[in-house]
């Protein structure tokens, strides 16, 4: 388990530009973050395309990830909140189902700063981790 | 034999193993087999005779759902996939 998810510059804005793409509705999509802090983005579809709810389309999920988990990325599942804080919801939690992953919420709740915050969800028990922005990845 | 994919989430019950085999010409067998090798991942996945509608299966790259769920054919070297769906809400 990462403790702060670092996320470099380009993912960050390529977070908020997907979640601005299908706005007012949600979007989802998984990372995968490799030994060396890269990040790879997978932005997957949002089956749901409701601006409360979203289900990760499975046919993009199996592929994204099979390639994190064959890779040994740590996972990070990220879904974008249109008008609410970036704070996992009662459904967020009720439904999450990968203790390992780190859990990433875009809001868009003040359009003109968007925000991003990680947690884990482990058992119903939410803990905020950090994250770091920008193009320094030094520990 | 056809190999079977493990979620994280499930692998306390394969001793830690990220893919295991299971015997089986139907996605029905090959979990079934699964269930009966590793039983603490039976209730997991199955509610009674179905598998529970948060898990998703798949056949190398298909969902079982547009094939023919746990009717659906396996051949020898496919890769039946299990993963809990991903989904949440504002």
């Amino acid at each position: 388990m990462v403790d702060t998810l670092r996320l470099d510059e380009h993912t960050w804005e390529a977070l908020v530009d997907h979640a601005r793409s299908d706005f007012p509705f949600e979007v989802c999509g998984l990372l995968g973050v490799d030994a060396d802090g890269e990040v790879h983005h997978f932005p997957i579809s949002n089956d749901e395309r409701s601006m409360t709810y979203y289900v990760m389309n499975p046919k993009g999920m199996l592929r994204a990830m099979r390639q994190i988990e064959d890779n040994d990325w740590h996972l990070v599942i990220y879904h974008s909140h249109t008008h609410t804080q970036a704070y996992p919801s009662a459904t967020d939690i009720r439904l999450a189902a990968y203790p390992d992953a780190t859990y990433a919420i875009v809001t868009l709740q003040d359009r003109d700063v968007p925000d991003i915050r990680a947690f884990a969800i482990e058992d119903g028990v939410v803990t905020e981790k950090p994250v770091a922005r920008g193009n320094s990845l030094a520990a | 034999m056809p190999t079977v994919r493990i979620p994280t989430v499930l692998r306390k019950h394969t001793d830690n193993q990220a893919k295991v085999t299971a015997d089986g010409g139907t996605v029905g067998d090959v979990l079934r087999a699964v269930a009966k090798q590793y039983p603490g991942i039976k209730e997991q996945l199955f509610d009674g005779d179905t598998v529970r509608g948060f898990i998703n299966v798949y056949v190398d790259d298909e969902d079982i759902r547009y094939l023919d769920g746990l009717d659906s054919a396996v051949a020898p070297d496919d890769e039946v996939a299990i993963m809990p769906a991903v989904a949440g809400g504002a």
